[in-house]
């Protein structure tokens, strides 16, 4: 297990920079991480944050379409906000392990 | 008489009713099953089927003939589950009652889910193989097909048998290569995940199997639409790719009796605990197989696992004792990887597929994350195991649980 040091607090995650302890997360660390993939984070970034790490909290599988079908944003929104592998992104800036809906 | 409702005669249904009759009481003890289709497929026969190696009939049976004496059979749509009265109501107005209730109603391709897929072309130039239909019109479509570009997309996760979309293309590969048309043959594989399979070490054996094999891998590709006139695949962020012949694993939703009934997620999947494999809602619902929500594969080697778990559990809610047992995550898998080789895959929710022999350490007599011949004779001779002993929910030499012995870290 890796460790990161991200604006001056130190957090457990993978090799890949995944949070293996989503309760070290602050909304200052997904700020900091999100710079790292490019992304400037906004009011609505942190209600998809939010409802992928309740979904996660609750053990649910998670995939683009599942937050496509949040409510929160629809899936084209979803990519303009986390541009590439919206689900990979936003799951390494909500500080939750990679989505283990990938199986 | 207290009632136990099965809801789907699968591969799941199936194995539980067996489970439960053997150990609950006749004289106290009612199991009604029900399904709306009369026929059992074998789906892991569905991949064979394209490449002229499986018949229809190879795959098919009738459900009757896997269901023990005792267990009411009732062939009919099912409307909805009441879970706060206890019962089910079915498509001609018939109402079950249940003390327990099993939904193991699977899974199911919506290939409406995606604009343009159903378009002019489906069963034409665009084809599934996980429904009956589908592969059969893929058979006939290969007899004639002069080659161009051959490309398989996975519209979306979770799928049923994550591994078939790497077995098609690799027999594919070897298919092509027997008929002298591989040069006129180009594979491509897309995918929404970031490369051949998510699991590291397995994605890193099979990427390598498929580059040898001159397979080409698209990553990162999360499917919006099929465009029919351009015949062309179309990302949610504008990335094309261009077909031939699309042979696509369209987006999976659970049964929509599911959503109806108020017990599932926006998918349609039963909302379930994945050790105890308990519904969210209901404490005397359970859920088994691709039915549920689970973060797993969804494949009858999880439902074959899980059985076990959930015979334990229902066993545990029925006479009033905490539930006792939980299911790991444990999958396993033959991969087919053309001309007469496969390979073996064993994880769970927390170990990744690693290298090694099963079942037995040091012996196998299968060689786990590696391509052999004795494990594509698995793969056929389970068809046989899967008709004669799994769905009739006899013991096999395989445990529930995950072992880490014969694996190599």
């Amino acid at each position: 297990m890796a460790q990161k040091v991200i604006a001056g607090v130190t957090v457990d995650v993978t090799e890949e920079g995944y949070f293996t302890n989503p309760a070290q997360w602050t909304r200052e660390l997904a700020a900091e991480i999100a710079k790292e993939e490019g992304v400037q984070l906004t009011d609505k970034h942190f209600d998809v944050l939010n409802f992928i790490r309740e979904r996660f909290a609750k053990g649910e599988a998670l995939t683009i379409r599942s937050v496509g079908n949040s409510g929160i944003i629809d899936i084209k929104g979803f990519y303009g906000l986390f541009p590439g592998a919206p689900m990979k992104k936003a799951a390494k800036v909500a500080g939750i392990p990679k989505p283990a809906s990938c199986i | 008489m207290k009632k136990l409702l099965i809801l789907g005669a699968g591969t799941g249904g199936t194995i539980m009713a067996n489970k439960m009759r053997a150990l609950l009481e006749r004289d106290e003890w009612d199991i009604t099953i029900v399904d709306q289709f009369r026929t059992h497929y074998y789906q892991p026969g569905f991949l064979f089927i394209p490449f002229g190696m499986y018949k229809k009939d190879d795959v098919v049976k009738p459900k009757t003939s896997f269901l023990p004496v005792g267990v009411n059979i009732i062939f009919q749509e099912i409307d909805r589950i009441d879970g706060m009265n206890n019962h089910v109501l079915l498509k001609d107005g018939i109402s079950l009652n249940y003390d327990f209730l099993i939904i193991a109603t699977g899974t199911r391709v919506v290939p409406e889910e995606t604009p343009g897929m159903k378009g002019p072309l489906w069963h034409k130039q665009v084809f599934d193989f996980y429904t009956i239909e589908g592969a059969l019109a893929l058979a006939d479509f290969f007899k004639t097909w002069p080659g161009g570009e051959l490309v398989l997309n996975i519209a979306d996760m979770p799928i049923k048998c994550p591994v078939a979309p790497l077995e098609f293309v690799m027999f594919a590969d070897a298919f092509f290569v027997e008929r002298g048309l591989r040069n006129k043959v180009n594979i491509t594989y897309v995918t929404p995940m970031s490369g051949a399979f998510t699991k590291p070490r397995a994605s890193k054996v099979l990427g390598n199997l498929l580059a040898e094999k001159n397979i080409n891998i698209l990553s990162d590709f999360y499917l919006e639409r099929v465009d029919n006139v351009k015949k062309v695949l179309v990302s949610y962020d504008e990335k094309e790719v261009p077909f031939d012949c699309l042979v696509t694993i369209p987006v999976h939703k659970g049964d929509p009796l599911i959503g109806r009934s108020g017990l599932g997620d926006e998918m349609d999947f039963v909302k379930a605990h994945k050790h105890t494999l308990q519904s969210d809602h209901f404490p005397n619902i359970f859920v088994i197989g691709d039915a549920g929500n689970f973060p797993t594969s969804k494949a009858g080697s999880v439902v074959h696992f899980q059985a076990d778990v959930l015979t334990e559990n229902l066993m545990c809610a029925i006479e009033n004792r905490p539930l006792t047992d939980a299911y790991d995550g444990h999958s396993n898998c033959y991969i087919e990887t053309g001309f007469g080789k496969g390979a073996l895959i064993d994880f769970n929710y927390d170990t990744e597929p690693l290298p090694g022999s099963f079942p037995f350490p040091g012996i196998g007599p299968f060689g786990l994350l590696k391509e052999t011949r004795m494990n594509h004779y698995g793969k056929l001779m389970f068809r046989w195991i899967y008709w004669h002993i799994l769905l009739k929910g006899k013991e096999m030499p395989i445990d529930s649980k995950m072992t880490m012995a014969g694996k190599k870290m």
